[in-house]
């Protein structure tokens, strides 16, 4: 089956309809609340102990480094979809050959563990 | 021929979006009384008989909050993030389908036949997940623009988890594809014909499937982004007014999706045991094109039947089950869910190549 452009209009009608229920509430709530400011409210908000300095500041690396292997491994992820989809037609063959793409990616993974790189108790 | 069903396919658009807003917003007051259930209290039951009309005063009650921006916060993120939040779940549902299909007439002896779906490409997997990922923007766009620690601890904290737990949902979906071997939602579904529903072929893919969607969804026992006893409130610390009520609400939105999409996946959707005799029947009774419908009704009922067993599972667990420390929820992501996602593929390629032809060889 062929796809036309316009086969994706409906997604269209709804994001319309998304943004207008999400810009119409905004706009209501925004004007329709009461507006009292003071300099101790809009501070950020602490729980006890007075904030020091704001939240621009170095988070983690370990957060960084689950964000860069994220990208490897949904890229492969990807990469398995159009295999998954001809299955059927690639059969032993397409098998054997995503039984070492995985064997690659597990080895890496491995590498990944004993690195330390997903250790977070530490 | 087009026009007509454009209009229809927007109705049901527009029917689906007002049903989406209606189950998101009572599936709030079924939270509080599941809860009150599973713990022995009464729950909400002030507003109108047994509470009904609580979610609407809960609503009506954010609207009147003042709309809060603090002085260090960037402005326009700050306002942003929520959108997002609520935009990305709101377009989640543009490809689940959630019947058979509407005939009608047009004219003489011409019959159109509309799916009950607002869209059926043949990408409809891919969306799905392409929308649900773009939903950490808002979560970490927000809690980064509110420019205070805890809610960019929550930020961080969903952000990497999200994409931690999106690796092993993608992978647990790839083993679907390979028995459908098609990416359209509406073929998956219409393979599951009657009660061959995907569940009785993968289970374990469905175990590791509904885990990550508790993790994309936030939910207990994997809600760190926002746990109260540490990090006040997470990324939405610092809001107020509907905005924050665009991030609790965009949570149940996303609870009910996945409850779809997990009911379409793994629980035949709109399929149910003899539900060709029943089609049958009805077109014996009504008339081929209203028992059509008919039968298209009872279906659409079946999935919101399943659709809300499992919004009442995502309930149930949250009500039962503690929270997870960080490190523990990472190491099951990454050390359980992976590697057990891929065996699941290896076997469900070995099932398919090897033991289905063994099978039907020994049923001969």
């Amino acid at each position: 089956m062929n796809y036309l452009p316009s086969d994706y209009l409906p997604i269209i009608v709804q994001l319309v309809l998304a943004l207008g229920f999400i810009v119409i509430t905004m706009l209501v709530t925004h004007n329709i609340g009461p507006k009292r400011n003071s300099k101790l409210k809009d501070e950020p908000f602490e729980c006890g102990i007075e904030a020091k300095g704001d939240a621009r500041t170095p988070i983690s690396i370990k957060y960084f480094l689950v964000a860069i292997l994220f990208v490897l491994f949904d890229v492969e992820v990807i990469f398995m979809y159009p295999w998954a989809v001809n299955f059927k037609k690639l059969g032993l063959f397409g098998f054997g050959e995503m039984i070492l793409f995985m064997g690659l990616l597990l080895a890496g993974f491995y590498y990944i563990i004993k690195k330390g790189v997903l250790e977070w108790e530490k | 021929m087009l026009e007509a069903g454009f209009i229809i396919k927007s109705l049901i658009i527009l029917a689906l979006f007002g049903l989406t807003l209606l189950i998101a917003t009572y599936s709030t007051y079924a939270e509080r009384k599941v809860a009150a259930f599973l713990q022995d209290r009464l729950g909400p039951n002030r507003a109108g008989p047994w509470g009904l009309l609580q979610p609407i005063a809960d609503a009506g009650k954010m609207f009147f909050k003042e709309d809060f921006i603090p002085s260090q916060a960037s402005k326009w993120l700050f306002i942003a993030g929520p959108c997002l939040s609520m935009l990305t779940a709101l377009m989640a549902t543009a490809v689940v389908p959630f019947g058979d299909s509407v005939k009608y007439t047009t004219g003489p002896n011409q019959i159109l036949t509309v799916p009950v779906q607002p869209i059926d490409v043949n990408i409809g997997v891919l969306y799905i997940f392409g929308v649900v990922s773009l939903g950490v923007y808002g979560l970490m766009i927000g809690g980064w623009a509110s420019n205070n620690k805890f809610s960019l601890l929550g930020a961080i904290r969903a952000a990497s988890q999200n994409i931690s737990y999106e690796i092993p949902m993608g992978l647990s979906m790839i083993a679907i594809l390979m028995m459908t071997g098609s990416l359209s939602m509406g073929e998956i579904v219409s393979q599951q014909h009657g009660g061959n529903w995907n569940i009785f072929y993968q289970p374990l893919g469905f175990i590791i499937f509904i885990t990550c969607a508790f993790a994309e969804c936030n939910r207990t026992p994997f809600d760190l982004p926002e746990c109260e006893t540490e990090l006040i409130g997470g990324y939405h610390t610092e809001y107020s007014s509907m905005k924050l009520g665009f991030y609790l609400f965009s949570e149940y939105i996303n609870m009910f999706v996945s409850s779809a999409v997990i009911s379409n996946l793994f629980f035949g959707g709109y399929n149910y045991p003899f539900m060709d005799s029943v089609h049958q029947f009805l077109t014996n009774n009504l008339g081929a094109i209203a028992g059509h419908n008919v039968a298209t009704l009872i279906g659409t009922v079946v999935l919101f039947g399943k659709i809300f067993f499992f919004i009442f599972f995502f309930m149930w667990v949250r009500w039962t089950l503690p929270r997870f420390r960080y490190d523990q929820l990472m190491n099951l992501g990454w050390k359980g869910l992976i590697p057990l996602a891929m065996l699941n593929i290896v076997l469900t390629g070995g099932a398919i190549l090897f033991l289905k032809p063994l099978i039907t060889a020994l049923l001969k």
